[in-house]
């Protein structure tokens, strides 16, 4: 599961910070780091962090990995 | 046949291939889809990952707060494609309607979307960008490989250029407790896209962070040891340094070399294209097949004189490239304009910085908020009177104010009282950029050219 956040739109109010602390924090007073990647246990907290973000800048992928094709011989 | 059922046929059943696989061309795709094209669609990259989040490299990635590997972007929906990667365009036949792939393959096209971005502009001379050693700073795998190195403790990184890249790397060392130097070739850390005012301040917080920032030089030579790793690296005022890493952030080289011979109007600048995304042809005709969007893209924008933009930005990229998959699957009069407003943000020190408009467009600059030297503050830069950017220093909250200011057209300096104003009389002075015709390294936005409708553009009649 994977996430990113559009940190044009954030306004470092961090709510995310409180509710998933283990994937959100701030550096500094407003810079805001994010794991792009989260586990099953983070699940429930990721998903009340993106509901909670006051400017919805956080998009969230709940899904498996898709099958990608990368090209044999290339050259 | 008219023009209209054409466009229902080609939403049903035709061919859209998007060269570059990554923010721009996954958004592009899942916009297309979200807007009912049900044909084939080729996603073709050189990289042989799936789409991934560039920005964490320089951040969390060499923080170690995130694996370089694991920054693999988010779908917003399923986009049904083909993907071809790990193999790099190489050609295009505009008559044929063929992308060339490196492999030799060809894909056809009824409509292509060229999203090949931009990538690390090289250490000058070959031989010694090849040392064991010398980064740069663009891809997964450049991050993944300068994260080790880093973890294996070094004693001194040298970061040559200290635009947005080199200044978060040196951030992300000094964090590490890493020593480090920072080589610039101009006065002051982000000169080129924040003018020399702002970078006053960037330089004062580089020192105050323990960085050794030396400016107005640059670095001559990078000298190897017998077994090839760097070991010293020469400067313009004739000293030396010894260093065991260098990162090379001299702003990017634009992925449009493959476009050669085919008659878009490609080139060191990027692919120029309308407002709508349609790339030009070299004549200067717009092409209605081929479109551009994201880093690689220029195209004009009418608040800003409707020069032609080259924006290197995360926002422009996904803002683009929803324009462009709209525009593709669309008659005329439904087409839309890109009107997007530049801005971006980059954290390093400690500060969020972010920027709305197009600073280096500035003549003059006041500080709306806050204060320099406490290193928190609003700038907002005006343009022929009327207000034209804002840039700020953990002011993130009034960034969404000043881009209305600039989509209006309000006037400068801002006659209205502002929060935490510090002086009476706000004195505009010269944001002091640097002169346009000395070489620098790539600033984040290029201005070029000149040229001619939800967000359309309103004509206001000139003042008397």
């Amino acid at each position: 599961m994977r996430l990113v956040v559009d940190l044009n739109r954030c306004q470092g109010f961090a709510q995310c910070v409180f509710l998933a602390p283990d994937v959100f924090s701030l550096h500094g007073d407003e810079a805001l780091l994010f794991s792009p990647r989260f586990d099953e246990a983070q699940r429930d907290r990721v998903e009340k962090a993106a509901a909670a973000c006051p400017v919805q800048a956080i998009l969230v992928d709940y899904s498996d990995e898709p099958t990608l094709r990368v090209e044999p011989d290339v050259g | 046949m008219s023009a209209d059922a054409d466009v229902e046929v080609l939403r049903r059943q035709g061919r859209i291939v998007v060269v570059g696989a990554s923010l721009a061309g996954l958004r592009a795709a899942e916009t297309l889809r979200e807007k009912g094209f049900t044909g084939s669609l080729t996603m073709i990259g050189d990289e042989p990952y799936e789409p991934y989040d560039r920005p964490p490299l320089s951040k969390q990635a060499l923080l170690g707060r995130a694996r370089p590997e694991d920054t693999a972007l988010p779908r917003r929906r399923d986009i049904d494609a083909e993907w071809r990667l790990g193999v790099a365009a190489e050609g295009l036949d505009r008559v044929a309607k063929l992308v060339r792939l490196a492999n030799g393959a060809t894909v056809a096209y009824d409509r292509l979307l060229i999203t090949t971005g931009t990538r690390a502009r090289p250490w000058i001379h070959p031989e010694e960008a090849a040392l064991d050693g010398v980064f740069v700073l663009r891809t997964r795998e450049d991050s993944t490989r300068l994260t080790r190195k880093l973890a294996g403790g070094v004693s001194r990184v040298l970061v040559i250029g200290a635009g947005f890249t080199g200044s978060e790397v040196a951030s992300a060392c000094r964090e590490l407790g890493l020593e480090v130097t920072v080589v610039e070739r101009g006065p002051a850390p982000l000169v080129g896209p924040l003018g020399g005012v702002i970078g006053a301040v960037a330089d004062r917080l580089q020192r105050r962070k323990g960085v050794e920032l030396r400016c107005g030089i640059s670095v001559t030579a990078l000298e190897g040891d017998d077994v090839g790793r760097l070991r010293r690296a020469h400067l313009s005022d004739g000293s030396a340094i010894d260093v065991e890493v260098a990162v090379v952030s001299l702003g990017a080289v634009r992925n449009a070399e493959w476009l050669a011979g085919s008659g878009v109007a490609a080139g060191p600048r990027g692919v120029a294209c309308d407002a709508g995304c349609r790339v030009f042809d070299v004549n200067g005709i717009v092409t209605d097949d081929i479109y551009a969007a994201g880093d690689v893209a220029r195209s004009p924008h009418p608040l800003f004189d409707y020069q032609f933009l080259s924006l290197e930005h995360w926002g422009n990229a996904v803002e683009q490239a929803e324009i462009a998959a709209h525009n593709m699957i669309c008659a005329g009069p439904e087409r839309r304009p890109h009107l997007w407003l530049p801005m971006f943000w980059s954290s390093q020190f400690g500060v969020n910085i972010k920027s709305v408009g197009v600073p280096s467009m500035g003549d003059q600059l006041v500080i709306a908020q806050g204060a320099l030297d406490e290193e928190r503050f609003v700038a907002v830069y005006g343009y022929h009177g009327r207000v034209i950017a804002a840039a700020s220093f953990d002011g993130a909250k009034w960034m969404g104010f000043y881009e209305q200011q600039i989509a209006a057209g309000a006037p400068f300096p801002p006659e209205y009282r502002t929060v935490d104003r510090r002086t009476e009389t706000l004195q505009p002075v010269d944001p002091a950029f640097p002169d346009p015709h000395l070489p620098t390294h790539g600033a984040t936005v290029t201005l070029t050219g000149h040229s001619p409708s939800e967000r359309r553009v309103t004509f206001v009649p000139a003042h008397a």
